[in-house]
This record gives structure tokens, C-alpha cells and sequence, in this order.
């Protein structure tokens, strides 16, 4: 009896604890996203030119690379993630300048926008609602990443524009198994540092953004 | 400028790649392995996902 007990306690603690984990979570994906937006806001009536989007990703992967993890613990990791997420949103809009001076192209970004909210929320909902453990897939994604970094590295240089559609194509069905892959992480306890959670559903986000951008520029013809 | 970003943005993608097999190695030695079930369960949202973007190609056409 007494042992269940002690079970039932841990059990409720475990499930506290992880609640927490995913409350804060979404709160600091929220307010990134937002501040993400504010900071492409910014870009798009700067007119930033286009290379400003390579110069801030590369910036913000060399953070989230070497500096992220080291902070991720303390109270400046959630400063190293906003100026991340500044910087993707900041690039993001010199692409958006571009996008915008297209026939079609406010009617793209809407859908593009719209579409990677449904899909994150779609996935997000399923992961949370079924609670299954999709840790199992961690392998294959890292797998699928590497492959598709490899092909994106030479693509920076052959420039083939079915090629960048493949590889869009991957991205999104990349970046929605990582989706379940980090919601089912949080959900049974294999992350516990929101910040990290944070920073692997934002980069899924912001990935299918820009691959959807990118299919859906490419397909209307624009 | 630009084939300087080119091969800056090429450099540190390589950098991800090597970070990419390092956690492929691990979850591949050290993670959970896919029961029955598991692969079915990741499918069905995957080709969903792929049907939307699909519908949203022919909507902006």
C-alpha cells in the first residue's frame, strides 16, 4: 500500500512536471514567434537586400550550435533564443521584400503562413492526444537530415531550381516528424529544458515556412 | 558577397551535417527501438501532411 502510494505521488509529480515543461513551452514559442514576425516587419520596411537572409540563418545556426546548448540552463539562454529567433525573423523578411513585389505573391505568403499553422497545430494535436512515444523515429530524422543537408550544400552551388523542390519536400516531411518527434519528447519526460523544446518546434516551424514559401512560389508559376 | 555567403552558408551546413551524424550515431546506438504499430502511426499524418501541401500547390495555381 504504501508503495503505491509512493508510485501515485511520483506518478503525479512526473505528470506536474512535464505539464510545466509543456506550458512554458508553448508560452516561449508564442512570444519567439511573435517577436520572429516583428523582426520580419522590421526587414520588409527596411527593404533589407536578399543576402541578408543567408547572413542572418548562418548567424543564427553558429549560435544555436555552440552557444544555445551552453546557455540553455541558465537565464540567458531564453536572451541567445530571441536574438536566434530575431535574426531568422530579421532574414526571413528580406525573402518576404521579395515575395512581396510577385503577382501572386501576398496570396502565397498567406497560404504559406496559414498552411504551416495548420500543420504545426495538426501535428501538435495529434502527438499531445494519441501520448505516444515517437522517440523511435530519432535515427531516421537525423538520418533524413543529414541527407538532405548534403544535397542542399550542393544545391547552394548548382543552383536547380527541382532540385530545391525536392528538397523543400523533404524539409516539410522532415520537420513534421520532428514536430511529433519533440511534442512526444516533452510529453514523456525525454526533454525537460523549455528553452531547447522551444528552439526545436521553432526551427520545424520556421523550416516548413520557408520550404511551403518556396513549393508554393515555385508552383504559381510566379 | 554572395559566393562568400555561398560558401559560408556551405561550411556551416557541413558543420550541421557532422552535428546530424553525431545524434544519428546515439539515437541509433542508445534509443528506443519501434514497436508494432509505431511506423503505421507516424505514416498516416505524414501522407496527410503531404496531401495538404498538395491541395494548398492547387489552390495558388
Amino acid at each position: 500500500m504504501a508503495n503505491q502510494n509512493y508510485s501515485i505521488v511520483h506518478g503525479t509529480e512526473r505528470v506536474l512536471s512535464t505539464n510545466k515543461v509543456l506550458k512554458n513551452t508553448y508560452m516561449l514559442l508564442s512570444a519567439t514567434l511573435v517577436f520572429s514576425a516583428l523582426m520580419a516587419g522590421l526587414s520588409i520596411m527596411l527593404a533589407v537586400p536578399p543576402w541578408m537572409y543567408m547572413a542572418s540563418v548562418i548567424v543564427a545556426m553558429v549560435l544555436g550550435i555552440f552557444v544555445l546548448p551552453r546557455t540553455a540552463r541558465s537565464s540567458s539562454g531564453v536572451g541567445v533564443l530571441f536574438l536566434i529567433t530575431g535574426l531568422l525573423g530579421f532574414g526571413l523578411g528580406a525573402i518576404l521584400t521579395l515575395y512581396l513585389k510577385l503577382p501572386h505573391g501576398p496570396q502565397v505568403i498567406g497560404t504559406a503562413f496559414a498552411g504551416t499553422g495548420l500543420i504545426f497545430l495538426g501535428l501538435s494535436g495529434y502527438a499531445l492526444t494519441t501520448k505516444r512515444d515517437f522517440s523511435f523515429m530519432g535515427g531516421f530524422l537525423f538520418a533524413g537530415i543529414m541527407v538532405v543537408f548534403l544535397v542542399a550544400i550542393a544545391n547552394i552551388f548548382l543552383s536547380m531550381p527541382a532540385l530545391s523542390l525536392a528538397v523543400s519536400g523533404a524539409i516539410i516531411l522532415l520537420m513534421s516528424g520532428f514536430i511529433l518527434f519533440d511534442t512526444s519528447r516533452i510529453i514523456n519526460g525525454g526533454e525537460t529544458n523549455y528553452i531547447m523544446a522551444t528552439y526545436g518546434l521553432y526551427l520545424s516551424i520556421f523550416n516548413i515556412f520557408i520550404s511551403l514559401l518556396q513549393i508554393l512560389g515555385i508552383m504559381s508559376d510566379d | 558577397m554572395e559566393l562568400f555567403l555561398k560558401i559560408a552558408a556551405a561550411a556551416v551546413m557541413g558543420m550541421m551535417v557532422f552535428y546530424a551524424w553525431r545524434a544519428y550515431r546515439q539515437w541509433q546506438a542508445h534509443g528506443p527501438k519501434a514497436q508494432k504499430g509505431d511506423w503505421q502511426a507516424v505514416v498516416l499524418p505524414l501522407a496527410l501532411v503531404a496531401g495538404f501541401v498538395a491541395l494548398l500547390v492547387a489552390m495558388v495555381r
